[in-house]
This record gives structure tokens, sequence and C-alpha cells, in this order.
């Protein structure tokens, strides 16, 4: 077994490795074998792993890339994340990947996918449509097409024709990735001192530029080693951070709340990989439809997602309730217009609740971090004084 | 002589605008008059749906470019962002939540009413979602129906697509317009609203090509959405909105056969200098002095991508009586805003050339992603393919403190010297212009 320091160290590396090196390793080992890029938040990965792909989160460049070129495609009031993630492929980080896909969460992102489309980056550049309608019937058919139509996509590029069998193997390594997140936040709502929110969020990004079956083995061990104690309990208090499922915020951010003397108990920072909760049907004779109704009964609540049936306001509370946090962060990218304009109602079911609450706003590059720290340090002073 | 602070008038002007205080002046007796009021969004707008429920409609996006023009705006926005709304998003959003605190008034100084259903066609714009949500939680316990349009991903609309939302027509939308007029969906009556809809497109798509003609009788953009667009939404089906556009249509031909250029507050365009794609919405709060740079400068806006919010019917789309539901969604999935980027760079680039302009001009709106994210490669795109000047100008919909009259002058300024130059040249080389 590797030494806990080591796979930390790894997870590091391969979370924020713009090239995406061991991704296209990966891909040239086998001819059959595709790289699909995609953008938050979340796509069923399942059908590209059965059709012989490696699904690849491209969450943004954050603040390790020059931003020099994607600042001539963007308005200076349009969020970061786009012109990041144009700049890596001008600068062909992005080359060797076989087609895109951009979920449907905000406008910026539709657009985007036009951007690749009139630029030809990749063999297919799709925009996924989430459907808002949450009938199995309705939005569950619609979900079903437009999973086809990536399928084809992908059949186009290798020829590989995907059988329910293979999904359906595909569902049964996810549940599983998706268990073992869940354990390590679990033990983490005892013991947040044993592995930290940062390096948590290593681990989790880590997973979407590697095989499946790797980060399972990855995340096994993980679990094993903070089975054991590590680090040591501080008087931290405990906070959930919410707004952040898009553009990832700076680690010098997610650094700087744990410092101010927060523990991130709970966070929306990599949510495409924990946004289906449960294990889905991996034994189905229809395994898409088995995707859809997951997609419809068991997502989480995020700001791009229909809720009027079911307030993500309330949901937010239930979450923080359920991970005995003393209070809520605020945290979301500038410009991003789903979770801002979501902001202060979510925050007026915070107030109904008595649960406090501070926010900021940040770019992925933001640099400076001391207001946000003074701000979270007072938040942590005056929860304990009050506590 | 007329008051230089009175825009000038022609007749359908004011049949529009006695359309207008009508229908707010129902709006303010709905209650009375015991019917039933929904509000929903301008694209992907299901305005014969509503009216075959005798269902009052209410625009929110209307109502905050009104509060735009009238002033209103700045401190309905500051409303919003005191109760927390982030600077950063979407103007529209703000004025509306604000002017509801503010008491609902609407433009004509009488009080709106609340609202029976929210219809949340989510065509276009993820904001729709976002500001509907806001408004569901401001009026508590009124029911949302949802109509998800998808997107046109592909440049196509498909079967799946359509079957898709004629789904949710029939088993979302509908029935919740009858649980909430207490009235059987007629689709009789829908058809034949939609027949009158089909008119007024035939009406309206000759008015806008009208400006395909040299010196063109309308301006397309401010003229488009201030007298020419606006009754298209809220009256399409309408008995009255067919005269009204048979009117304009009659007062454009008239222009035509006088060779005369378009109307503008200060009377007649006398020489048309330059011709002009726009694309992007206007400004509202400063409406006026935005339009008199240009009509002072003799420019003239030949086609505009945003008066096809409301429906792409210049590129044959019609509402079809025959198949009520289908249509209306093949309608909602055509808006322009529903176009991906590759569509609209090839109508930009049609409008360019069929209009015969002179160049192609973006304003780029701060609050609307659906628009702006993406717009400086669809300028790069045009000036490649069309080879006439681009420029790019940046301002809001109805916040103030991002009109800047002196930067955008300036700009404007030097864009019609490139274009005078680009003249000069093309006259040298012996081209006609
Ligand atoms: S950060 Fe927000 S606005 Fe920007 S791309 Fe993501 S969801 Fe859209
Ligand atoms: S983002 Fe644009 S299209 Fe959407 S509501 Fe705002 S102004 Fe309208």
């Amino acid at each position: 077994m590797k030494s806990f320091e080591a796979i930390l160290k790894e997870c590091e590396g391969l979370a924020f490795d713009l090239n995406f090196a061991r991704a296209k390793k990966w891909k040239a080992e086998d001819k059959k074998r595709i790289l699909v890029g995609y953008l938050p938040i979340y796509v069923p990965r399942e059908i590209i792993h059965a059709a012989n792909g490696l699904p690849v989160g491209i969450m943004g460049a954050g603040d390790r890339k020059q931003i020099i070129k994607g600042d001539a495609y963007y308005q200076s009031y349009i969020c970061h994340l786009p012109r990041g993630i144009i700049e890596m492929a001008l600068d062909k980080n992005l080359d060797d990947f076989d087609g895109f896909m951009f979920p449907a969460i905000c406008d910026c992102v539709r657009n985007l996918s036009g951007m690749f489309k009139l630029s030809k980056k990749g063999k297919f550049q799709r925009y996924f449509d989430y459907p808002q309608n949450f009938d199995v019937l309705i939005g569950g058919t619609f979900y079903i097409q437009e999973m086809e139509k990536i399928l084809e996509d992908m059949q186009a590029v290798n020829g590989v024709k995907v059988t329910p069998e293979a999904i359906n193997k595909a569902i049964k390594l996810y549940n599983t990735n998706r268990r073992l997140i869940e354990e390590i936040y679990n033990i983490r709502q005892q013991y947040p001192w044993r592995l930290s929110a940062v390096e948590t969020y290593h681990i989790l990004r880590a997973g979407i530029t590697i095989p499946v079956e790797e980060h399972n083995e990855m995340l096994e061990q993980v679990v094993e080693h903070i089975q054991r104690e590590r680090g040591e309990p501080m008087d931290n208090i405990r906070v959930v951070v919410t707004g952040s499922f898009c553009e990832q915020p700076p680690i010098g951010l997610i650094k700087s709340i744990e410092m101010a003397g927060c523990y991130i108990v709970e966070d929306d920072f990599m949510l495409g990989s924990r946004q289906i909760q449960g294990d889905i049907n991996d034994n189905s004779k229809n395994p898409l439809e088995a995707l859809a109704d997951a997609y419809i009964h068991q997502s989480t609540f995020t700001s791009c997602f229909y809720d009027v049936e079911n307030p993500r306001g309330k949901r937010l509370v239930k979450l923080a309730k359920e991970r005995n946090a003393d209070g809520i962060i605020f945290s979301a990218a500038s410009f991003c217009d789903p979770a801002l304009l979501d902001r202060p109602q979510m925050q007026q079911e915070c107030d109904a609740a008595g649960i406090p609450h501070i926010n900021f706003q940040y770019h992925e590059n933001t640099g400076q971090f001391k207001v946000i720290k003074e701000q979270a340090g007072t938040f942590s002073d005056s929860i304990k004084l009050w506590a | 002589m007329a008051d230089p602070k009175e825009a000038i008038k022609e007749k359908s002007m004011v049949i529009q605008k006695d359309m207008l205080a009508k229908q707010f002046h129902d709006l303010s007796k709905a209650k009375e008059l015991g019917k039933k009021v929904v509000y929903t969004f301008v694209p992907g707008n299901l305005t014969e749906l509503i009216l075959s429920f005798d269902m009052l409609p209410v625009y929110p996006e209307i109502n905050a470019l009104q509060s735009g023009m009238r002033k209103k705006s700045a401190a309905y926005i500051r409303e919003a962002e005191k109760m927390g709304h982030s600077e950063d998003v979407c103007t529209y959003v703000k004025c509306d939540v604000g002017m509801m605190l503010n008491g609902n008034i609407g433009p004509t100084g009488e009080q709106l009413p609340k609202p029976d259903l929210l219809l949340l066609s989510y065509t276009g714009c993820f904001t729709f979602l976002k500001w509907f949500e806001n408004l569901e939680r401001l009026y508590p316990g009124v029911p949302v129906a949802m109509l998800h349009t998808p997107y046109q991903e592909d440049g196509k609309i498909t079967k799946d697509q359509t079957d898709y939302m004629v789904k949710q027509l029939n088993e979302e939308v509908i029935p919740k317009m009858e649980k909430v007029t207490g009235k059987k969906f007629d689709p009789a009556k829908l058809s034949k609203l939609m027949e009158n809809s089909a008119k007024a497109e035939d009406l309206l798509v000759k008015i806008l090509e009208s400006a395909k003609r040299k010196p063109s009788p309308i301006d397309a953009y401010f003229a488009g959405v201030y007298y020419i667009g606006p009754i298209f939404t809220a009256f399409r089906g309408t008995e009255s909105a067919v005269e009204y556009y048979t009117e304009l249509w009659s007062e454009v031909q008239e222009r035509i056969k006088l060779g005369l250029g378009p109307v503008t507050p200060e009377g007649e365009l006398k020489e048309e200098k330059y011709r002009l794609v726009m694309e992007g919405p206007p400004n509202w709060t400063n409406f006026r002095e935005f339009w008199k740079i240009f009509y002072d400068m003799g420019a003239v806006i030949v086609a505009s991508t945003y008066t096809k919010v409301g429906g792409v019917y210049d590129q044959g789309f019609r509402h079809d009586p025959k198949n009520p539901l289908e249509s209306l969604s093949r309608y909602c999935m055509g808006v322009y805003t529903n176009l991906n980027l590759p569509q609209r760079v090839d109508l930009i680039e049609k409008y360019v050339k069929e209009y015969k302009a002179d160049g192609f001009l973006i304003n780029s709106i701060k609050s609307c992603n659906s628009f702006s994210a993406g717009q400086l490669m669809i300028m790069r795109q045009i000036e490649q393919r069309t080879g006439v000047p681009v420029g790019f100008i940046e301002s809001d919909l109805v916040d103030p403190r991002y009109f800047s009259y002196a930067n955008i002058k300036n700009r404007l300024e030097s864009y019609f010297q490139m274009l005078e130059q680009r003249k000069i040249i093309l006259k040298q080389e012996g081209v006609a212009v």
C-alpha cells in the first residue's frame, strides 16, 4: 500500500494537471479508446465508460494558467471559467480529446459549446440539455434521448456499440465510487481533522481525470488511512460551503477558510461526482432508463435545476442540520448568475432556521485571501462566542 | 412647431399607445373583470394559448424596460440589492423584484395585479428559471407551470424535442391553465387565434424586410423595439394586432412611395449615410439619447437580432393553426436566443449581405449572458466572413450605472469614421456602395 502522503501528493498533481497527461496516456494505450471532456456540473459518466471512453472533467484553468487569449473572447462581466477553458483549448491543452460535453447549467456554458463548434475543437461538441421536467415519462424520456445523442457521437468516433451490460458494469463502478466518496465525507463528519478540506478536494478532483477503477482503488486506500487517527482536533466551528459548484474556488480560498477556524464538513465544490445520491440500479435491462431515473429522483439540489417543488433553500438547511453545521458560507464565483440569484432566498431560509451565514465572491484565479480569511475568522469567533 | 422634447408620432404609434394603455388598464381591473393573470416571458411566449383561456398576460421584462425608460429602474435595482441581490446579476430580474417590493405599479401608474399563474417558459435564457423561482417565493402559493424549451444545440429542431414540448404542454401547462381558469382547453379557439397570428406575422415580415430598400423606410432596431415589435408579443392572435400591422404596413408603403427614410423622435431621417446590422438588446434608461447618436450621424439599423427574440418570422416561421401545439413548440425553439452560436453567426452574415449593410455593431449588455457570452467570437466571425467593419459598445438594459454616454458616443464616432473611410476607399476602387 502506498503511503498516505504519496497518495495525497499524487492526487494534487493529477487534480491540477491542465494537460491531462494521465488521461492522454490512457488513451494512447489502445486505438479504440476515446477521451470525452465535460464541463461542470454533472454528466452520466457511465455511458462514456461503457463506450470505451474516459470522461475527463474540465473544471477550468483556476489560478494555474495565465489568461491572455481567453480575455479577448470575454467581456469583463462574464465569469472566469469559460475564458480559462478557451485559453486551454487555444493552447492545445485539450488536443487529443475526441469530444466535449457542455451540460445545461447556464448560458455561459451553453454558448461556450457554440464557441467550440465554431472553432471545430474535437470531433463532437455537445450541449447536454438536462430536462427541467421531472416526470419520468416526459423529462426522463428526453434525458434518455440526450444520452443517446452522446452515444451516437462516441460511436461515430470509435465504432463502439454500447451494450446494456457495458453500461451496467460502468454503473456498478461508479456506484462504488460514489459510495467511497460519501464514506470519506461521513468519516470527516466525525473526525474532520483527519483529512483537510483541501486534501479532500484534491482527492475528488483527481478522480475526474483518471479511470474510475484507479480512482476507486485510491479512495479505498484513503478510507483505510483515515479510519486511523491523523492530525489533531481543533476548536473549530463546522461549516457548509455552498455556491461553488461550477467555477472552482482557488485552493487558497479553501485553505483560508480552514485556517480561519472552520471545518468544512460539507461543500459543493466537486458536485458532479456527488450529484447522484445513493446507488443506481446496475442490473436493469434498460440502463439508460436507470440513469434517467437516478437523475430525476436521486439528484441533490443545485442552482441549475428547477426547484419549485422542492426548494433548495430548505434542502440546504436540512443538509446543514444533518451535518451538524454551525454555519453556512455562501461562496460563489463573481458574475455567476445561477449561484448569485439563488443567494437571497437561500439566506432567508437560513435566517428562518436560525443558521448563521456569511458570503463572499471569488474568481478562480483570485490571489488575495486576506479579507476572506478575516471574514471567516470573525464568523468563526462569533459563533464560538455565542455557542 | 412640436415641443422638441415630445417625440413625433405616426398614426400607428398613437394606436399602439392606446392599445397598451387599455391593456394596462384591463390589467389593473383584472380582478373586477374576473380575468385571470399569467406572468410569463417574451421569448417563447405562449400568447395565443394564454388568450385562448381568456387570461391576461403580464411580461415582467416589458415592465422592467418600461421602468428603465421612465427612469425608475435605478431605485428598483437598489431595492433588490438591499435585499441581498448581487451587483453582478441580470438587472431585469432586480428591476422586477424591486418594482414588486414597491407596490407593483405598472408603467401607466396603475397597480399590476398579482399573478394567478406563473408560466415559466424557459426559452433561450437560464436566468428565466432563477427569476421565476424568485417570484414564486415572493408570491407563495401561486402555481408555476414550467415549460422547458430544449436548446437548438445541433442547429435544428428535432422530432424528439417537439414531442417533449408537446407532452409538457399537454400534461403540465394546459392542465394548470385549466385549473386556474376553471375552463376547458379549446383547441378550435386556439387555432382561430393562430390564424390571426399568421396574418400579423406576414405583415410584420413585410415591414421588417422593407429595410432592404435604399433608403430604408424604417429603423429595424430602435423603431423595431419602440413601435414595430411591442404589440406583437401581448396582442399576437388578436384582430386588433392584425389591424395594427395593416395600418403600420400601409404607412411604410407610403414612405416607400415617397422615398422617405425612417421616422425618428425628431422627425424624418433626411439622409441615410450608414446601414448597420445590430446585435444585442438596447439600453433602455437612455434610449432616446442612444438612438439620437445614430440618427444624428445618419446611421440606420437595417436589421437586428434583438427584434427576433420574439420569433424569427423573417426566416419563414409562421404559427400553424392546423397543428397548434406542435407549432407553439417549434415557435419557442426557434426564437433567436434559442439558436446556437453558429446559427446566430449565419443569420447575422445573411443580414449583412441581404440588407447590404455597411457595418455590424454589437451592443453588449452587462446583464445578459444569454446574448453576451460568445459575442466577441461572433464579431470576429462576421468580420472574417463579410469584410464589413465591426464595432463593439457596452451598456446595460436598465441599470443606468452602466450607461456611459460619453464613452459610447466616442466609440461610435470613431466607428462611423471608420465606415466613412471604407466608403471612400470602396468608391475609389469603383465598388458600388
Ligand atoms: S461559474 Fe456560473 S456563470 Fe460561470 S459558467 Fe459556471 S455556472 Fe455559468
Ligand atoms: S439574462 Fe438576458 S435574456 Fe435573460 S432575463 Fe436577463 S436580460 Fe433577459
